[in-house]
Parts: structure tokens; sequence; C-alpha cells
């Protein structure tokens, strides 16, 4: 009895601390409530991964716990929060699998592939841009979001496009797609391990710009109001997509199709207003996603 | 591999900040490191007590730390310690704040453990020598630099050598902040070139390999040429 007492009590104080956090990294509210469906395993064939993941009643997604509205998770928190989360959710309630059935995997950039290649991961939604080079080793369905790299700079700086920082220093996540693109432009590519670094050296003045997804930044821009801002049209494409083994390539029409009806329920739209809402960014269309081969 | 060979340039860059990182962080952490050495061999009490305590200070901090603490701390309390006054160019290379202060934590780590491979050279040193030094009317400076250092030197190179080549891996970490050297470059080539993750870890590894191995046989050339008969 005391075990619970004391489990409830800890559990109690999780809480109160995630809630304060919450106050800090201004709102934060729950995406839309998931559904699982029930009996899910008799919606599927026999021998099909869905099937298998149905019937155990458990799914590891891989997401990124370091992007806000996409995939973030503080130190207080159980679950990570994000559209790319509440993605994840929907795939795996149309397994019938919600809440504690569902394994948070935290992936990092270099680790999306090898972790779905070895099944660490079932799925990796963890703002996984669709390239060729990813699809000769894993599989990829979507995109379900297509988003764009802007800059983030100082509330008082005259960089108003990616035009204005070619030979200056512009700070991005190292190893990171947004920082060959950088590089592309003719700027000069400064890499550090977070994002939230980055923030810093332009908050003091170190870098003129850095520059990722316009949806991160424009996180950023909302949390240090006044003082840095999101400036330039989106000069690149990203395609996000949901990553799953190629061992099981039935998964991708699976994908597909859950997303489609989410967006025609309206789900997509409620999870985006909950997530990426915030930070001032309209709700897409759902992008035209690529057939899956068969 | 096609991916290395199609960006050879991008890759000679990297490589080409890891030496730059590499010299210029052996040149001050060996001056430095043999100062704080002389120091903790020295017979003022106060500067003994310095290198005594910088050497435990920072020999038991992890690098990263001392990385943070120059790349996002010390600016904080001290504008010149940001290195925003540092703009050298040279040819495709850009030497910025961000190189400064890797320098600057690479430096300051590795004296440490130099000063301790010097003074493991200065014990190896048969204490007749400094007391015949003494005897002949030398000044402690004259004691250090004619004839215990000289020979502390020679017993110190296969630890030297091996700090050295502890610091040429180390500024690896100066690619998580802010310079794009080989492990820098690397990452961005496993993220981009995901099909091709084994070739690419295999060649950056490779020059790793090189450049090691330059520096052990500059040691092996220095241990054989000083070697006493």
């Amino acid at each position: 009895m005391r075990f619970t007492r004391t489990k409830a009590i800890i559990a109690t104080a999780g809480l109160a601390l995630s809630l304060a956090a919450c106050g800090d990294a201004g709102e934060e509210s729950d995406g839309p409530d998931v559904e699982a469906a029930e009996n899910a395993s008799d919606n599927f064939d026999d021998g099909t991964r869905m099937k298998e993941l149905a019937d155990a009643g458990s799914i590891k997604i891989g997401v990124k716990f370091d992007q806000p509205g996409l995939g973030f998770k503080d130190a207080a928190s159980d679950t990570p929060t994000g559209f790319d989360v509440e993605m994840a959710k929907q795939l795996a309630a149309s397994l019938g699998i919600e809440g504690d059935g569902i394994e948070w995997v935290e992936t990092i950039s270099d680790n999306r592939e090898p972790f779905l290649e070895d099944g660490t991961v079932d799925l990796v939604l963890a703002s996984y841009s669709i390239t060729d080079e990813r699809r000769a080793v894993v599989g990829q369905a979507g995109p379900y979001l297509v988003t764009g790299q802007q800059l983030l700079v100082a509330a008082d700086s005259d960089i108003a496009d990616v035009a204005d920082v070619k030979g200056e220093e512009v700070c991005s996540v190292t190893g990171s797609t947004s920082l060959d693109n950088i590089e592309a432009e003719g700027a000069k590519p400064v890499g550090f391990d977070t994002y939230s670094e980055c923030v810093e050296k332009v908050l003091d003045g170190t870098v003129s710009a850095m520059s990722t997804d316009g949806t991160i930044l424009a996180g950023y821009a909302a949390q240090n109001e006044g003082e840095l801002k999101v400036v330039g049209d989106q000069f690149s494409e990203e395609r996000i997509g949901v990553g799953y083994s190629k061992d099981s390539p039935e998964m991708c029409q699976w994908i597909v199709d859950t997303i489609t009806e989410a967006y025609d329920s309206g789900k997509y739209e409620e999870a985006f207003n909950a997530t990426l809402g915030p930070s001032g960014v309209e709700v897409p269309e759902l992008p035209e996603m690529d057939a899956c081969e068969s | 591999m096609n991916a290395v060979l199609d960006n050879f340039d991008l890759v000679l860059r990297a490589f080409g900040y890891t030496v730059f990182l590499f010299l210029v962080s052996a040149v001050i952490s060996l001056v430095l490191g043999t100062l704080l050495a002389a120091m903790r061999v020295g017979p003022v009490t106060v500067l003994r007590i310095f290198g005594t305590g910088y050497v435990t200070l920072v020999r038991n901090t992890p690098l990263v730390m001392i990385f943070l603490f120059f790349q996002l701390g010390a600016g904080k309390i001290f504008d010149t310690l940001r290195f925003t006054w540092v703009d050298i160019h040279i040819g495709p290379f850009d030497f910025t704040s961000f190189f400064s202060a890797a320098v600057a934590s690479l430096s300051l780590y590795t004296a440490a453990f130099i000063c301790e491979a010097i003074r493991a050279g200065v014990n190896a040193v048969p204490m007749g020598q400094a007391e015949a030094a003494r005897a002949i009317g030398l000044p402690f400076s004259g004691v250090m630099s004619q004839v215990v250092l000289p020979q502390a030197i020679r017993a110190s190179v296969p630890p030297l050598a091996s700090t050295l080549i502890a610091l040429l891996k180390n500024t690896s970490v100066a690619g998580v902040f802010g310079v794009i050297e080989a492990v820098g470059r690397m990452k961005g080539f496993t993220n981009d070139y995901a099909d091709q993750r084994w070739g690419i870890f295999i060649a950056f590894a490779i020059g790793y390999v090189i450049l090691v191995e330059i520096v052990s046989l500059i040691s092996s050339l220095l241990e054989r040429r000083w070697k006493v008969a």
C-alpha cells in the first residue's frame, strides 16, 4: 500500500512539475482526443506487420525530443508533444493502440535509419524529410507535411531574406539538412549540437542568423518575443514523411490511408492547431502523398 | 564512398580545420604546459600551488564542459572571451570566434596533460643534474632551460606524443561547437547519404588514422634522434 502511495506522490509531483514547465514554454496543449480502433487486428490481413503490431498491442515510435511544435519532450514530462507525435498517435490508434501501448523512443537525425533497420523502432516520425538516399535504405511514406527553411534573426537585424546572409555565419544543428542548404546559399555554416545553443548565439550576436524549418523558428521567436524574429521566404522544401522498415512494405499504404483519414475527419487540423498553431502557422492542405510501391 | 569522393574538396577542407585546430592548440598548449610544469617543480610556493591547482581543476573537468564554458558562458562574463575580435580568413578557411573558442578550450585542457607529461620527464632527470647545475651558479631559469628541460623533454616524448594524439582526436568535439571540422562534416554526409553510411564512416576514420600516424611518426623520429647513445 505504502508503495502505491509513494508512487502516487511522485506522480503528483511530476505532474506539478510538468505543469510548471508548461507555463514556461508558453501554451502547450494536448492534441485532439485519440480513439483507438476496437478489434483493430481484424482490419488487417494475416502476415502483415500491422496485424502483428495490433495483436501485440504495443508499438515503438521514434520521434524527436528537441523540436518544439513537432516533437518535443521536456525533462519533466513522460510523453513527448508536437505534431509528429500527434500523427504517430493517429497511426497507433488505427492499430488499436493508445496510451501505454506506445513506447516513445528518442531518435536523432543520425540514428533514424539504423533504428528502423534493426527494429529498435517500428515507425519514425521525427521531422523526417523524404529523400532518395534515405528511400534506398528504409521505407518512407507521405509526405504528411511540407515545410521549408527560414531565418531567425535578432529583432533589430537588417537581414530580410536569405540573399542577405551570403558570407555571414549562420547557425544550425551539425549534420542537418538545414546546415547544408545554408552552405549552398553561400552562407558560412556554423554547427551546434542543439537548436537552443544556436538561439543563444543569435541572441548574443555572435552569428547573424540561425536557420531551420520555419515551424521550429516560429516557436523560438514566440519564446523570445521582441528579441528575435523570423524573416524571409522559405528557401527549401522539406517533405516530412513517416519512416518504416523496408522489411514490411505493406505499411506504406496503411500509413497513407490512415493519414488521409485523419485529415478528412478533421483530426489533422485539430492536431496542427494544438501543436504548431500557437506559433502562428496556418493549417496547410494535406500534401499530395507519394504512391506506394506494391 | 561516392559521397566522399564527389565532395572531396569539402572533406579536405574539413580535415584542414581539424589540422589547424590541432596545430594551433598544440603550440599553445605546449608553451602553457611547459610553463605550468616549471611552476610545479619550481621553488616558488605560490606558483607551485597555482600549477597544482590548475592541473587538478582542468584535468578533472570534461572537455565538453570546457567547450560549453567558452562557447556559451565565458562571453557573458567577459566580452573579450566572445572572441568576436578574431576574424582571419586564409584561402577557404575562416578563423572566427568559434574557431578561437575551440582553440582556447583545447589548449587550456591539453596544457594540463602536457604539464604532467613534462613533469614526469623532469622527475626522470637525476637529482644530481640539477644540483650540479646549481653548484656552478646557474639561476633557476638556467637550471631549467640549460640542464633539466632538455633532458626532461627527451624523456617526455612518448607521453607527449600520446597527449598530442589525444588532442588531435579531441578536436572532433569542436564539430558540435561551431566548427565544421572532420566529424561535423561526416555528420552532414551521413545525414544526406543514408545509404552510404559505412563508406563515409570508414573514409573519415582513415583520415584520422593518417593524421595520427603522422604525429606518431614524428614522435618516433624525435625519439630516435634525441636518444642518448
